[in-house]
């Protein structure tokens, strides 16, 4: 088929995740639009990273799209929304409907709709302004990281 | 596609044999996965499209949403302009593949054309299924709901003043209740079956989403038929009479696999296929909702009608006409439907032993067979259901995993850390 993606992914050191959901924040700010973090406060947020765990083992860890190789949610996608470019997986909320199929159909739990109901996803903050994806400049614990990676 | 990068080129030149021919009845789902799966293997070859329809290629499953002005006719296009020139295909638009001669290798057309094939996939799709109802010819405004067409044309008849029956309570007969609901004046919608829903849903999940229609209006008239009509009055089974002005027949669709059948190639309820969607002919491929593939929870083969499989069916065709070589073994049924905001996920078969879990107006509940996940329905909390599908596609087996430590909910700490890492910590 094609060669691998040689391309820069967010990946997860577990052990490192306090569970403290900064990301979250951080992700729903970088893409809110807004000039103050502050104005979250109190609001409901639809961030593309979530924080998922297991309180009684003291498991937690975060969990955003992998930019898979061979993504199934752009094929699977019934509206035609979802493509990928350059190693970044984007969704057209244009051409979306809000079907869900995307959601059936990844493997990591890694997509949700936004406050509308239409699908968003993780763009690596290739399309806010945010240089790089905001969740791990905010990490803490560097328990998510940016970076290249080969496979296994 | 990216995939697609390099293989520009409408290289369309008859005096260099060497480019193979391939042909593509249909023009769809399956025949976009098709073309995208050739240009995989071989960026040069020759791909002709018969498409009865004359419309670029668009979304099917999105007809109500057009109804329910979520979208519309530029951005249902299944792809971009620019498409079939970028992948250096041809389409035929406006015609009909009447015969398909196997030994010489040809399509006869409608227009008299015969078109040759070095590979050909059949990705005719399927028909609405219309019984033989007594005295449908005397009602005016009938539709199916299946095409742009039967939208535009429902489009053009519907009023605030109109009452519309919809003779079937399926996937598509609701979904034309969904998208026209804030059109017309009245929705009823009859079924022989005694629950909406009735392929994919249980008795009681068919109940909640039931009522969720209800509250938009929406009549049922349940374990009841039409039978006759006359005028703008169907005359029911029960004794009950439902005035209408429009009638949707939403009843059932068909597999159009009479293509194949004809050439002599074999074909049960689709076209029979294997791993790499070939039919029983040689060089004939088939792919969507004309074909039937193997389901792995089912242990047997059925039609999967559905359009994510259509597309991976379609590729996977793709691939292997051009000399390339994929299998796709681990298909299994799946829907995600949404009904006023109210979501449902089905999928797989539903066989063995099960795990339910209810909260509210929320019920997961587990098929379990032989130590693997079979199938689930769930209904209302539908965050990352994806999980659960990869256990299915995946075929995990259950003992590694431990799948219901949310309370029904997927969560990815159901896997052990060392899966996680490999997930999360890795190029996948």
């Amino acid at each position: 088929m094609r060669e691998s993606d040689t391309v820069k992914r967010v990946y997860v050191n577990e052990e490192w995740c306090l569970g403290c959901h900064l990301c979250e924040y951080n992700c729903a700010f970088a893409n809110s639009g807004l000039r103050y973090m502050s104005s979250l406060k109190g609001k409901q947020i639809y961030p593309r990273i979530h924080v998922e765990g297991e309180e009684k083992d003291r498991i937690t860890f975060a969990v955003s799209c992998r930019h898979c190789e061979d993504p199934l949610c752009v094929k699977c996608c019934i509206a035609g929304a979802i493509s990928k470019e350059d190693g970044v997986v984007r969704i057209d909320r244009n051409k979306c409907v809000g079907c869900l199929t995307c959601m059936l159909v990844c493997p990591y739990g890694a997509l949700a709709p936004a406050e509308d109901g239409i699908m968003q996803k993780c763009e690596l903050c290739t399309s806010n302004g945010s240089g790089e994806p905001a969740c791990v400049k905010g990490c803490p614990n560097r328990a998510i990281v940016y970076e290249e990676r080969g496979q296994e | 596609m990216a995939d697609n990068a390099n293989c520009i080129g409408k290289a369309r030149s008859s005096d260099n044999a060497a480019l193979k021919r391939y042909v593509i009845i249909g023009n769809g789902a399956a025949a976009v996965g098709c073309v995208e799966g050739i240009r995989l293997a071989d960026p040069l070859g020759l791909i002709t499209i018969i498409s009865e329809e004359r419309r670029h290629v668009y979304c099917r499953p999105l007809i109500s949403y057009y109804l329910e002005d979520k979208t519309d006719l530029e951005k249902m296009k299944y792809r971009d302009d620019g498409f079939y020139d970028r992948n250096g295909a041809e389409v035929l638009y406006g015609k009909k593949a009447l015969s398909i001669d196997p030994a010489a290798k040809t399509v006869a057309l409608d227009s008299g054309e015969t078109v040759a094939y070095d590979e050909l996939c059949v990705a005719a799709g399927s028909s609405p299924f219309v019984p033989p109802f007594k005295g449908l010819e005397t009602v005016e405004n009938k539709f199916g709901f299946m095409t742009l067409d039967d939208a535009l044309g429902l489009e053009k008849v519907l009023t605030p003043e109109t009452r519309v029956l919809i003779v079937g309570a399926g996937l598509i007969g609701l979904k034309c209740a969904e998208g026209i609901a804030s059109r017309v004046k009245e929705i009823k919608v009859c079924d022989l079956a005694d629950r909406i829903l009735s392929s994919i849903l249980d008795a009681e999940g068919a109940g909640l989403v039931q009522k969720r229609l209800e509250e938009r209006g929406i009549k049922f008239m349940l374990s009841d038929s039409v039978s006759e009509f006359q005028g703008r009055r169907a005359l029911m089974k029960s004794g009950r009479e439902a005035g209408f002005d429009v009638l949707v027949l939403a009843v059932g669709v068909r597999a159009n696999s009479g293509l194949v059948k004809e050439a002599g190639g074999s074909v049960n309820r689709g076209i029979i296929v294997d791993e790499r969607l070939k039919t029983s002919l040689g060089s004939v491929y088939a792919a969507g909702d004309c074909a039937e593939g193997y389901d792995v929870t089912l242990g047997a083969n059925r039609v999967l009608a559905l359009m994510p499989s259509a597309y991976l069916e379609g590729r996977t065709a793709g691939i292997n006409m051009a000399g390339g070589d994929a299998v796709l073994d681990n298909e299994f049924p799946m829907n995600s439907i949404g009904f006023f905001g109210f979501h449902i996920m089905t999928a797989g078969t539903y066989a063995g032993e099960v795990e339910e879990f209810k909260d509210g107006d929320s019920v997961e509940r587990f098929y379990l067979k032989d130590g693997y996940l079979s199938g689930f329905i769930i209904i209302g909390r539908v965050e990352r259901a994806g999980i659960y599908t990869s256990l299915i596609r995946d075929r995990v087996p259950l003992e590694t995993v431990r799948p219901f430590i949310a309370g029904g909910r997927a969560t990815n700490a159901m896997f052990s850390e060392e899966v996680r890492r490999k997930k999360f910590g890795g190029v996948v």
